[in-house]
């Protein structure tokens, strides 16, 4: 087999083996150059499979040489490609830039391992999205959420401590589900592969097991997605993670359990269940419309920074899964595009809280009084990533509410509606964003604080502003993540085998 | 075999129940370490539930004896994912308890709603 | 009849995880979680699950009750009463219960040899394990060679349970006791356990050993086996005392092991890649791929159980030397 064959599994393979060398960096600085190189190597992979699949072909790969069903297949195709993209790109720029705020927050002898379960996350995180196998998934989405919650538990405040338990135990009951509705699909139809699933479930006669199936694998990832109303670990989790851990989750975690559903719903029951679409339609769009109006309305009067993004990811999470709930073309690709788009604006964001942590202990937004003129280069930043989360012509987020509002109005009936609740909230977003840019910009500083001019360090000055261009230069030329979003549509939904 | 037919409804009616007091624990307790063992409760039964359907009807555990023909065996498949599935659940508790150890030091307490009084 | 046995065995199994939730005294619910697993195991036991079995005993009702045991030492033995109306949660729970059952209605009848488990893929396996690796256990065959790489995965599991427990009680806690940590000494004044135990401590590790390498023809293997191991150590340090089992395996030895077996499994697949297979296709291995499957299966087997035993320990002398630190 030649290396390019070979780049699916090294894709999972070369982060994973990391991780335990990383163990053993125990001198300074060491163990975060080992994650970074490692890191970057996967990214490195991710773009380099993006390229090969440009084309509408799919890799595939037959793990110690069993093909599918038998053994466990990899398989890479636009839609993942696009997620593993930015699975790794977050990881590799929040790695990239983690040094210096990580040497804050994470006690030396400590930082090995951290690096170590970082890598983990990673590696679970892309396994998640190579694998063609529904075990394999589960199996991986326990390596990443476990590695999440080590991530998360490093926080400084010991308010990170009841968050990540509450997000362990809901993640693990989301997990649990996954695997009960596994359980029952196998049951009826013998097969794990996802593939061979979509092909012999149509011969399962006695439907109510694959029912119920449904129900758990959806109910279940939706845990793990923060699907309103199930998002309620996610708020203080990410709020009290280290501030890098939350650039790299926020980017990426949640959108990869939102990356099974949309696969495993189209895959394995869409047109193999009567009305499914229906259904489907029916559960998941008023908890994406609902989740959209009532998370952006609490983050426009949240007072703590991070809350507040945090709160907005689980409104970003509602269109996703709205453009998801449309079943259509349309749909699938402002999905697909939305996801891209938010890991950068989010992305761009929480490195922007990263640096201002460096010189504001507390992230109230009535502490923040004066920022803009101690660190105008990042304020800056942040404003440029905030106006791309609000979707303003020329940033990326423009592109994929444009998408999302054309899906909204093929999609019928409930169109006009649909296209008032996404300009509803990208006016709320307007409000939340523009309380943030007040904080930094126009508030009083605190009286006995200091108002020289004290930016971040340099390298995570620049990580940041990579991100906050990218931004403006997706807006510009969306080309590559909108050939792949086209790419999984026509995939998922387009009839495409 | 009118009995190995209740037996398999037994089976699967008693994973839906030990599920549920499970379930049960973890959402209505408020005591972390009982919430950590209700969530084992609730694991172990889907363990039961995979098992379950490996059975096959005068079958013996998949191990091959040579020589012998028209052996019957029972499913492996489930038998493997079970296996992976308990060191699953076991390493997720192993992390849980070590976050209970920590929240008792910084808070005194293991009580949720103490917990959440304290902040 | 094995059959009435098993209703009797399930019939337990729902009074004892009731009782587990409606005790007070977190130490009683331990044990009994422990004796939910061990009737567990019975029950897979007349599955013809034996591999299950022997690994829910060894990790349910050893490992799990031994690492629940030592967090509860520092976290106190009752929980608080909780006031009010359960209803919400008996509510949901009950539906969810309801749902299971309407499923449950559809199913193949238990035993069915046509029910749909037992044709697609399970055949194949029964039927190809011979040819291709020639070993008796068709479980250890899917699990390590077949399956191969969703044990991978396990591995990295339990290795990302090991680094975030070592992790997350490496910070020293907060309110150093003046006091000098009094020497722990386990159960050495005790005879009855002492004599008993330090008969057993040999033979479980032999068994142990048993277990991982003959893991190809019988029940058994790297998990089994590691974790067995690992009771025996446990069993040990309970008798002799935390330091004591620390002088015989250290710390390092722990983390040794446990770095050294996931990289062991990994390197194996590293070098099927190199020696022109996908990762984990062992048959490229050797000139015969019937031996090189097996000589494959022996080592990430071996893997599997040093990065078990390996992180099982640490995992519970990290909560042990946490009590010694308070």
């Amino acid at each position: 087999m030649t290396f390019m064959e070979h780049l699916p599994a090294l894709q999972v393979v070369v982060p994973m083996l990391s991780a335990p060398l990383i163990v053993l960096l125990q001198p300074r600085g060491l163990a975060w150059a080992g994650a970074t190189a490692a890191g970057l190597a996967s990214f490195a992979i991710a773009i380099a499979l993006a390229m090969a699949v440009l084309d509408g072909q799919t890799q595939v790969y037959a793990m110690g040489g069993w093909a599918a069903p038998y053994g466990i297949a990899l398989e890479v195709d636009a839609f993942s490609a696009l997620v593993l993209l930015l699975v790794t790109g977050a990881g590799a720029a929040a790695l990239l830039a983690a040094r210096v705020s990580v040497d804050r927050q994470i006690e030396p002898e400590r930082q090995p391992l951290f690096y170590a379960a970082w890598l983990l996350g990673l590696a679970g995180l892309a396994g998640i999205v190579v694998s063609a196998d529904a075990f394999n998934i589960f199996v991986f989405m326990e390596i990443s959420s476990l590695a999440s919650y080590i991530l998360i538990a490093g926080g400084p405040d010991r308010r990170a401590l009841p968050a990540v338990f509450k997000y362990l135990i809901m993640g693990t009951i989301g997990a649990t589900f996954y695997l009960i509705g596994v359980g029952l699909i196998y049951m009826m139809t013998g097969t794990l592969n996802l593939a061979d699933m979509q092909a012999r479930i149509g011969d399962v006669v006695a439907l109510n097991p694959i029912l119920v199936a449904a129900g758990f694998i959806t109910i279940g990832l939706a845990l793990k997605a923060a699907v309103f109303p199930l998002h309620v670990w996610l708020p203080n989790a990410y709020t009290h993670a280290p501030h890098m851990v939350t650039v790299f989750l926020a980017a990426c975690a949640t959108k990869v359990a939102l990356y099974v559903l949309i696969r495993f719903d189209s895959m394995v029951f869409q047109d193999r269940l009567s009305d499914h679409e229906f259904q489907f339609t029916l559960f998941a769009l008023p908890l994406a419309v609902l989740g959209i109006l009532v998370a952006s309305s609490v983050a426009m009067f949240e007072g703590h920074l991070k809350r507040l993004l945090a709160t907005s990811s689980v409104a970003q999470i509602g269109y996703i899964l709205l453009g998801a709930s449309f079943v259509s073309e349309a749909g699938i690709t402002a999905s697909a595009m939305h996801m891209f788009n938010h890991a950068l604006a989010k992305g761009g964001l929480f490195l922007a809280v990263a640096c201002l942590a460096f010189h504001f202990r507390d992230l109230r937004l009535s502490e923040l009084g004066g920022a803009a003129r101690r660190m105008p280069l990042t304020c800056a930043a942040l404003v440029v990533c905030g106006l791309s989360l609000i979707g303003v012509p020329g940033t990326a987020g423009f592109i994929s509410k444009w998408l999302l509002i054309t899906a909204a109005l093929e999609s019928g009936l409930w169109g006009w509606s649909l296209v008032a609740v996404i300009l509803v909230s990208s006016l709320m977003a307007v409000v939340y964003i523009w309380r943030i840019v007040e904080a930094l910009y126009f508030q009083q500083a605190s009286a006995e604080g200091d108002t020289s001019f004290a930016e971040a360090p340099l390298q995570l000055l620049l990580v940041t502003w990579a991100v906050a261009l990218l931004n403006i230069f997706f807006g510009l030329f969306p080309h590559l993540p909108l050939a792949l979003a086209n790419g999984s549509a026509a995939l998922l939904v387009g009839g495409a085998p | 075999m009118k009995l190995l037919e209740l037996l398999g409804y037994y089976n699967y009616w008693v994973f839906a129940v030990v599920l549920t007091v499970g379930l049960y624990a973890v959402i209505r307790k408020r005591n972390l370490i009982k919430k950590l063992i209700g969530l084992s409760i609730f694991q172990s039964a889907v363990f039961l539930l995979y098992i379950t359907m490996d059975k096959v009807e005068g079958g013996t555990a998949p191990i091959i004896q040579k020589g012998v023909p028209d052996q019957v065996f029972s499913n492996p498949l489930p038998q493997v994912l079970i296996l992976t599935a308990i060191v699953v659940g076991v390493s997720t508790l192993a992390l849980g308890l070590a976050m209970v150890v920590r929240i008792k030091e910084s808070y005194g307490t293991i009580e949720e709603h103490e917990i959440l009084g304290a902040d | 009849m094995i059959y009435v046995f098993a209703l009797f065995l399930l019939t337990l199994l729902v009074i004892t995880a009731v009782a587990i939730v409606r005790t007070e005294n977190l130490f009683v619910a331990v044990m009994l979680t422990s004796i939910f697993s061990l009737l567990m195991a019975a029950n897979f036991f007349i599955l013809d699950a034996a591999d299950v079995a022997l690994t829910e005993a060894a990790v349910g009702a050893g490992v799990t009750t031994v690492i629940f045991l030592s967090a509860l030492a520092l976290t106190g033995d009752w929980e608080k009463p909780r006031p009010g109306g359960r209803t919400v949660a008996l509510g949901t729970v009950g539906v969810l219960a309801m749902l299971l059952i309407y499923a449950s209605f559809d199913k193949p009848r238990l035993g069915d040899p046509e029910a749909p488990v037992h044709q697609h893929v399970a055949p194949w396996y029964l039927e190809k394990t011979p040819e291709y690796m020639d070993i008796p256990n068709v479980v250890t065959a899917i699990l390590s060679s077949f399956r191969g790489y969703d044990t991978l995965g396990e591995v990295f599991v339990v290795f990302a349970a090991c680094i975030g427990v070592l992790f997350i009680l490496g910070v020293k806690p907060a309110r150093q006791t003046a006091a000098a940590p009094q020497p722990v000494s386990g159960l050495r004044h005790h005879l009855i356990p002492q004599v008993v135990g330090r008969l057993l401590v040999p033979f479980i590790v032999l068994f142990g050993l048993y277990v991982q390498f003959h893991g190809e023809y019988g029940p058994g293997g790297g998990f089994q086996a590691g974790a067995i191991i690992a009771t025996g150590v446990i069993l040990y340090a309970l008798l002799e005392g935390e330091a004591e089992a620390l002088r015989a395996v250290p710390r390092s030895v722990l983390l040794a092991l446990v770095v050294g077996g996931a990289l062991l499994y990994g390197a194996v697949g590293v070098v099927c890649m190199l020696k022109g297979g996908a990762f984990l296709d062992y048959s490229v291995l050797a000139a015969d791929p019937v031996f090189g499957q097996q000589l494959g299966i022996l080592v990430i087997e071996a893997g599997v159980g040093m990065a078990v035993c390996g992180a099982l320990l640490s995992i519970f002398h990290a909560f042990a030397a946490r009590e010694s630190m308070t």
